[in-house]
């Protein structure tokens, strides 16, 4: 090469080579000045992504910057919307699809697994992971149980082609008279053949029912927020524990016990387990479980052993809508392989002050939890007495994780979509 | 419906307050709505009347608060099981039968709801309540 050539060639390739290695890391969005209004730990800040308008539920953010989240109602006939990310973190609404309501939703080896009230739906993605036929989704599951209260159908996938579906009970005790004044459990509680419990489904098989399931877990209320922990391969849920201990059995509990009990809790669950609703309750405060009083709990009499016991008993009633195992590079070592866990906030505390509206971290070690529970991201409520009267102006539901490692969070109340960035700096 | 005369029947003995063009509620029949409401309608309805957005109605001039006594007081005397849609919106929680009140107790919650958080409607009268406990459903 002539000489004159050598050095602006270097230069130029130096220079190429450098852009390149860039192409890779991502670049992090600017946080918003007040870190959209949150309460977070030193070094972490927050953007508002989009102001959606609707209702978001759960949420999927792809390597591409494309986001999915459900929507708990159609917004103009669409129930699943698509927005897409720019440079600087923010996003604009690009379409919608799925003319259903609901909560579910999450991307797994090439697919996006939506649900209904009622059913499974799969659509298939391409490399870029966009919807490659928003009108011709396969309905992998049909049929499912719902009524009124605890109707949605979240779910998650393992890595052995399974897919977990809640089914929530139309009950909050099984009574005779749902939340009615002293009214008896059902005896046996026959809803917890077909509800009330974790669902599994293989992922790939069309219009699969009860039939073609297995219940693999029982005794569970609700369940919102559940997530597959890939460190120890196991499935996790955080279940809406049950209301109204003083309204119904106002000679057994008062206010303030109705508000404190029980706790929300957080289960690892083996094919079989069953977490024991309705004919107990996890008392957070004795940490024991108690024979609930619509099967003749006295507050003090211990539930059979066989129940599962939870792997973190959380305040009572602060309702957890996501739960999300933290598998990224971008946060500090002591949250890989812990779990953040999105409460929505209550309304059973009243009238006792109420609780949540705040994203916790509990630390996790060898798929086990470890040691005391924080508060992570907090103040979505706008200011403490917004969160104790429940008049608040923002509600955590969904979380997600980007391929950056960044944390995202949506409010399905005003219908902000948050994203929590780490700055080494 | 005739508002002034018909009070009597559901009053108790305290002082009527002066009645002006809105007729005023006694004091003691709030005091004692407010004690109902408090003890059987507050763990649901929240303490201003706003209820749960998507589970619990709010009482907040909602057309069944303000609109027809009889299915008023039956919503009281025999919860709400069914899905209605209660002013464009619908709420998924069952609300229980309240019928173990007593004709006082269900006159005295709703007229203090009725003139609570808004809400500027008649009185409930005790005759009412009986009234609507022997109709059918």
């Amino acid at each position: 090469m002539k000489r004159k050539f050598l050095w602006p060639a270097l230069l130029l390739s130096g220079a190429f080579l450098t852009l390149y290695a860039f192409k890779s890391i991502s670049v992090l969005p600017t946080p918003d000045p007040d870190n959209a209004g949150l309460v977070l730990p030193q070094g972490f800040g927050a953007l508002k992504v989009a102001e959606t308008g609707a209702k978001p539920r759960h949420i999927v953010v792809t390597p591409q910057g494309t986001i999915y989240v459900k929507l708990a109602r159609v917004k103009d006939n669409k129930g699943i919307m698509v927005l897409q990310e720019n440079k600087d973190g923010k996003a604009q609404v690009t379409g919608g699809f799925g003319d259903y309501p609901g909560t579910g939703i999450y991307m797994k080896d090439g697919y996006l697994y939506t649900s209904s009230n009622t059913e499974v739906f799969r659509y298939k993605l391409s490399d870029k992971n966009e919807v490659i036929d928003p009108t011709k989704p396969e309905k992998i599951v049909t049929g499912l149980k719902m009524g009124r209260q605890h109707e949605t159908k979240s779910l998650v996938l393992d890595n052995d082609g399974n897919v977990y579906v809640n089914i929530g009970v139309n009950s909050n005790s099984c009574q005779e008279q749902d939340r009615g004044l002293r009214s008896a459990g059902i005896p046996g509680c026959p809803l917890l053949d077909s509800m009330a419990g974790i669902w599994q489904f293989k992922k790939d098989k069309l219009n699969q029912s009860y039939g073609q399931g297995i219940r693999y877990a029982s005794g569970l209320r609700n369940v919102v927020g559940l997530d597959w922990n890939q460190q120890n391969n196991q499935l996790f849920v955080m279940q809406h524990g049950r209301d109204n201990l003083n309204s119904s059995w106002p000679e057994l509990y008062n206010e303030k016990e109705s508000a404190e009990l029980p706790a929300e809790c957080l289960y690892a669950l083996k094919k079989g387990d069953n977490a024991g609703w309705p004919f107990m309750y996890y008392d957070g405060v004795q940490n024991k479980k108690i024979v609930a009083p619509e099967y003749g709990g006295d507050k003090k009499k211990e539930a059979d052993a066989k129940y599962l016991d939870p792997a973190v008993a959380f305040p009572a009633h602060m309702a957890p809508n996501g739960l999300l195992f933290y598998t990224g590079n971008m946060f500090p070592e002591k949250y890989k392989n812990g779990a953040f866990i999105a409460f929505h906030g209550s309304w059973n505390r009243a009238p006792e002050p109420q609780k949540g509206f705040f994203v916790v971290f509990q630390p996790f070690k060898d798929g086990k939890p470890v040691g005391k529970w924080e508060i992570f991201a907090d103040n979505f409520a706008g200011s403490p007495e917004k969160a104790a009267s429940g008049r608040v102006d923002h509600r955590p539901c969904g979380l997600a994780q980007g391929s950056d490692g960044s944390l995202y969070v949506t409010d399905d109340s005003k219908g902000t979509i948050y994203r929590i960035v780490y700055n080494k700096k | 419906m005739v508002g002034g005369s018909t009070r009597l029947s559901a009053q108790t003995k305290s002082k009527q307050a002066p009645v002006a063009k809105t007729k005023a509620v006694s004091a003691a029949v709030l005091a004692n709505g407010k004690k109902v409401y408090t003890k059987y309608c507050l763990a649901c309805h929240m303490a201003d009347g706003g209820g749960v957005q998507n589970m619990n109605p709010p009482l907040i001039k909602t057309s069944y608060v303000l609109g027809n006594a009889t299915k008023l007081i039956k919503v009281i005397l025999n919860g709400m099981s069914e899905g209605v849609e209660i002013d464009g919106e619908t709420y998924t929680n069952i609300m229980p039968p309240h019928g173990f009140l007593t004709d006082q107790e269900v006159a005295d919650v709703l007229t203090y709801v009725r003139s609570s958080f808004g809400n500027k409607a008649p009185a409930i009268k005790v005759a009412e309540v009986k009234a609507a406990r022997t109709t059918k459903k």
